[in-house]
């Protein structure tokens, strides 16, 4: 029972330490990935090929002016950056990193929790996601952050709703509402992309809608709103806000790769004749690799497309994709209502 | 197991976020300055406060959402036990969906999904 818990430690300490350090390198990747796109050099100063950037900039966050405004609600002010990166951290505890590993006779996954709720977790953690921003935009007293704030969470909740319809039809084809389960039904390439294609685009597209990242960035619209929600903010607290940004989006790229892309299963797995601990740590790097993918996607759109105008983002939501979610959930029962009577 | 690894999950989390930002106040030098705490409002004077009354439409959307949001977490438990209950539970879902939809229609027509 020891040995399982300091296992469990290691594992939720190893998470943590690869959400942090990928977030961290998105920071990087982003700016070298628009760099390229924009054909220009990007940072090349801080170690070779400015690959020590990332630390650079968190060394300087700490270092910055610990700022707060003098008509701030100061209390509100100093938590609601840390209420963002807690629940960013808290989002990972679910995701299904890889199949189960055998040492010294104990087998044990590689996830932190494999709660029954599963997905709902995801679902609760995120909701609260939204106190961050909104505390943050609101406790700052100023305009700007206000505005940025109360769009924020006003997009967040409305995509909420498509994307919990989404998610809905993959749990109906499932029949559970662990990650795990869902992650082993897609076992032998049977990718719930290629049952659920329309579910899959809902979620993508919801999921850079809750990660407010483009083109749905209109909390931090910078040609708008300055900084959105993070105006007033300096130091480590911006730093928190930023860092939790792309903590979220890492995460999203998790579960869609878990929902939609198999997880940490690939084709003709089982064909390759490797052990059981070797098969789990291919199928790691490999949803790793998928992870990687999604988040160079992430960068790759909001480098492609325009940002919506508010009016246009509420429409989208509210009188397009929840109709298709709604319509998709329909098909969906309807099809398997067809299997089972033939 | 599963509970108590979320627990130690949440101490870590609260660690990690309230660390960063107890190290940041600790090493960065602050100064006072009446001018620096004014809002920054892109170098105008700012006036009044800014926790004001916001449109209307932001409190709409999230009545609507709340309701949907409800029924949605109905669903659910459906969901989950669709492949054993079958075909009677399929119908009434597909009831329970038609008058939530026809929720929204009404939201619809009624212009509360129009963003002014």
């Amino acid at each position: 029972m020891s040995t399982l818990i300091i296992i469990k430690i290691i594992i939720i300490l190893v998470i943590f330490a690869i959400t942090l350090f990928i977030a961290m390198y998105s920071t990087y990747a982003e700016r070298k990935i628009a760099a390229v796109m924009q054909d220009r050099i990007g940072p090349n100063r801080a170690g070779p090929w400015g690959i020590l950037q990332p630390l650079a900039d968190g060394g300087k966050m700490f270092f910055k002016e610990d700022f707060i405004p003098a008509f701030a609600n100061k209390k509100l002010f100093i938590i609601a950056p840390g209420i963002a990166m807690f629940t960013a951290l808290m989002t990972s505890a679910i995701i299904p990193w890889g199949g189960s590993i055998t040492i010294w006779g104990q087998t044990f996954d590689l996830q932190v929790a494999d709660v029954d709720i599963g997905i709902l977790y995801i679902l609760g953690v995120v909701s609260i996601g939204v106190y961050g921003i909104m505390i943050g935009g609101w406790a700052s007293n100023n305009k700007y952050s206000l505005f940025g704030a109360v769009r924020s969470s006003s997009q967040m909740i409305s995509y909420e709703l498509a994307m919990g319809l989404s998610i809905l039809a993959v749990i109906m084809t499932t029949g559970s509402l662990s990650l795990k389960d869902i992650v082993e039904a897609q076992d032998g390439g049977k990718w719930n992309v290629f049952y659920q294609p329309l579910a899959c685009l809902l979620f993508i597209v919801c999921a850079f809608a809750e990660c407010n990242r483009a083109p749905f960035d209109l909390a931090e619209c910078e040609s708008e709103l300055i900084g959105g929600y993070h105006t007033e903010y300096g130091s480590m607290k911006l730093g928190f806000f930023l860092f939790a940004e792309y903590i979220n989006m890492f995460i999203s790229s998790a579960i869609i790769s878990t929902l939609f892309f198999g997880g940490y299963n690939f084709p003709f797995m089982h064909d390759l004749g490797l052990s059981s601990n070797a098969l789990t740590i291919v199928g790691t790097l490999v949803f790793f690799a998928k992870i990687c993918f999604f988040i160079f996607f992430f960068m790759w759109v909001r480098w492609t497309l325009p940002r919506f105008r508010y009016d246009q983002l509420m429409h989208l939501g509210w009188k397009t994709l929840i109709p298709l979610a709604v319509f998709n959930l329909m098909l969906t029962g309807g099809i398997m209502l067809l299997r089972d009577l033939f | 197991m599963g509970s108590s690894a979320l627990i130690m999950l949440l101490v870590c989390g609260i660690g990690f976020a309230g660390a960063g930002i107890v190290i940041s106040f600790i090493l960065a030098k602050t100064s006072k300055n009446a001018l620096k705490g004014e809002p920054y409002e892109c170098g105008i004077e700012t006036t009044g406060t800014s926790w004001i009354q916001f449109n209307v439409g932001y409190y709409l959307f999230a009545l609507i959402f709340l309701i949907f949001d409800v029924e949605l977490v109905f669903m659910y438990p459906w969901a989950v036990a669709a492949k054993q209950i079958g075909i009677v539970a399929l119908i009434e879902i597909i009831f329970f969906m038609f008058v939530l939809f026809l929720g929204l229609l009404y939201a619809w027509k009624k212009g509360a999904l129009e963003w002014k």
